[in-house]
């Protein structure tokens, strides 16, 4: 076999081993899939009357697309949280002790870790359609819409694999991911339209490849006016996984728990 | 002879201001045990992750089953098998399945991978518990699948760092058994341990380290001997038969029998039939013996016949440990 071949089946084993614990650990999915319902409740009923969102008959339709983004982007948690876990117990040491692809088990880990995406997807789908929300566009747009979704979700992987294998820890993971996550949504256009902020903070949210995201799903899920923003997300998107996979790669071949 | 399977020159590793390996050379002949025998700290763990390719030497060169650790690493990898100190499986994972894995990613075919898997879980008495996640097993049970992990490639070298540490001693006697199974079947095995019991057991060589440095090397025999071997401790019934005790044993010994506080030390100069001996000359001097028994030296003692300072953790322990 070539070591291409080789890449795609040892990716392929480590991807199974991380879909068949899954089932096995409810806690962590029961949570990253819980957190962002909460979220939604939260901001439709609490936040959503106060908000205004010119063009928008009603605020579930603007938040929608926003905060399933920003949970598909909390996926990310759980491909840090796997990958610390992995290097604690000395898993990655027996991988790396192994004559496998050096990139497989990052790509096996973030690949597994869309499924866990696609089940926080649908809940969030299921969820916000409950609440209220419509989809007023085409179901192929809708398809399209879902997959940039999950192409995000993995380059969020990506991300996040780059700094559990910079920590030193899960927790110490978790409070760097929350740093880079939190402002980067919130001062979006994910819950607010930027134009309702400070200028200097609209100038920030508009140039953010958060809002470029929520926006070209807007675009595909709401019917909201699109201009170039889905060819732009889909350059984000491809332009972070080759970013931080080959960064990844590159951490994980030389340093890592050294 | 054939190439040694593992040969180690002059290597070398820091880690910030701390140097974890200062110069160790290292050889072990195809189908032997080497143990490497040192404190927390000494620099084992950093020798067995250089020479497992998990992390490149600052300077010195090593070969392992014929292979370069940093020119040849990834043919290398190929051709070891690796068990640490944390017992690595996937808690989340059966044992079989954990097998299973590591099996194709030596990329024996998933036939064979399962083949294999079902053959290890046997032999190391783990069929019952084979569908079982990981996570329910007992420490022991863990170390069994760890151990049986490293061998599923069938690999000529093994490196099994500390595989004990941690074990009851009917599970850490199971496994010696196991490992001693293995070389007589042709794996060439590189240990560590901080006891030189099971240096003493296993090991064809032993090299003793110190501070990143090989302080001694040679068979367990010669570096016991070096140390003075074992020791016969009688304890007496009555201070004042202290004179009595000695002039009884004297002629047991080299050197005149020390004697402290109603406790008589003194080396064994022969093993078989010593104590014996001992007690029939005891009993003709007329002295009560409230206790009698042979001491073999401990690591501690090899470390301060070798180094003059007992086998400390030193402080660049924590370093290493923490970087590790």
């Amino acid at each position: 076999m070539s070591a291409l071949s080789y890449a795609i089946s040892d990716t392929a084993v480590v991807a199974q081993r991380n879909l068949r614990r899954i089932p096995r650990q409810p806690d962590l999915w029961v949570s990253f899939t819980i957190q962002p319902v909460i979220f939604v409740l939260l901001f439709v009923f609490v936040f959503g009357g106060a908000i205004q969102t010119p063009g928008y008959d009603d605020y579930v339709d603007f938040l929608m697309p926003g905060i399933i983004v920003q949970t598909m982007s909390f996926g990310g948690f759980v491909t840090a949280l796997g990958l610390s876990d992995d290097l604690r117990k000395g898993l990655i040491d027996r991988f790396r002790s192994l004559p496998m692809a050096r990139s497989a088990v990052l790509a096996g880990r973030t690949l597994a870790d869309v499924a866990t995406n696609m089940v926080a997807l649908a809940v969030m789908i299921v969820v916000g359609v409950l609440v209220g929300f419509n989809f007023s566009s085409s179901p192929l747009e809708v398809v399209a819409g879902i997959g940039l979704l999950l192409l995000f979700g993995y380059a969020f992987s990506w991300v996040f694999a780059f700094i559990a294998l910079n920590s030193n820890s899960a927790e110490g993971a978790q409070a760097l991911g929350f740093m880079v996550i939190f402002p980067l949504t919130f001062a979006s256009s994910a819950f607010v339209p930027p134009a309702s902020m400070p200028s200097w903070l609209e100038a920030f949210a508009k140039a953010n490849p958060f809002s470029t995201i929520v926006d070209a799903t807007r675009a595909l899920f709401v019917n909201a006016p699109a201009g170039n923003d889905v060819w732009v997300a889909l350059l984000w998107c491809v332009g972070l996984i080759a970013v931080f996979a080959t960064l990844s790669v590159y951490q994980y071949r030389r340093a890592v728990s050294s | 002879m054939a190439e040694a399977a593992i040969e180690a020159r002059g290597l070398t590793k820091s880690f910030g201001d701390v140097r974890a390996l200062d110069g160790i050379d290292l050889s072990a002949p195809a189908g032997t045990i080497l143990g490497l025998l040192g404190p927390n700290g000494a620099g084992k763990t950093t020798a067995v992750r250089i020479l497992t390719t998990l992390l490149p030497p600052d300077g010195g060169s090593a070969r392992v089953a014929g292979f370069d650790v940093v020119r040849d690493a990834a043919a290398l990898r190929a051709q070891i098998g690796l068990a640490g100190q944390y017992a690595a499986v996937d808690e989340n994972l059966t044992g079989f399945e954990n097998l299973e894995m590591v099996g194709r990613l030596y990329h024996l075919g998933r036939r064979p991978a399962k083949e294999r898997s079902r053959e290890l879980l046997e032999r190391f008495s783990l069929t019952d518990a084979a569908d079982r996640l990981a996570k329910t097993y007992s420490g022991g049970m863990r170390r069994r699948l760890d151990l049986a992990a490293a061998l599923v490639a069938r690999p000529p070298v093994l490196f099994l760092d500390e595989p004990t540490t941690g074990l009851d001693p009917r599970s850490r006697l199971q496994l010696l058994e196991m490992i001693e199974a293995r070389v007589a079947a042709g794996t060439t095995v590189l240990l560590t341990t901080q006891t030189l019991d099971e240096a003493d057991r296993l090991a064809d060589r032993i090299a003793v380290i110190d501070h990143g440095r090989v302080i001694a090397e040679g068979t367990p025999d010669e570096l016991k001997s070096r140390v003075g071997g074992e020791r016969l401790e009688v304890t007496l019934e009555e201070y004042d038969q202290e004179p009595a005790a000695i002039d009884a044993l004297a002629p047991l010994a080299d050197e005149r029998p020390k004697c402290e506080h109603g406790i008589l030390v003194m080396p064994l100069k022969r093993k078989r039939g010593g104590i014996a001996e001992a007690v029939r000359r005891l009993d003709a001097a007329g002295v009560g013996i409230a206790d009698i028994a042979v001491k073999r030296p401990t690591l501690d003692d090899v470390f301060i016949v070798l180094t003059g300072h007992a086998a400390e953790e030193s402080a660049d322990d924590e370093l290493e440990e923490a970087v590790a």
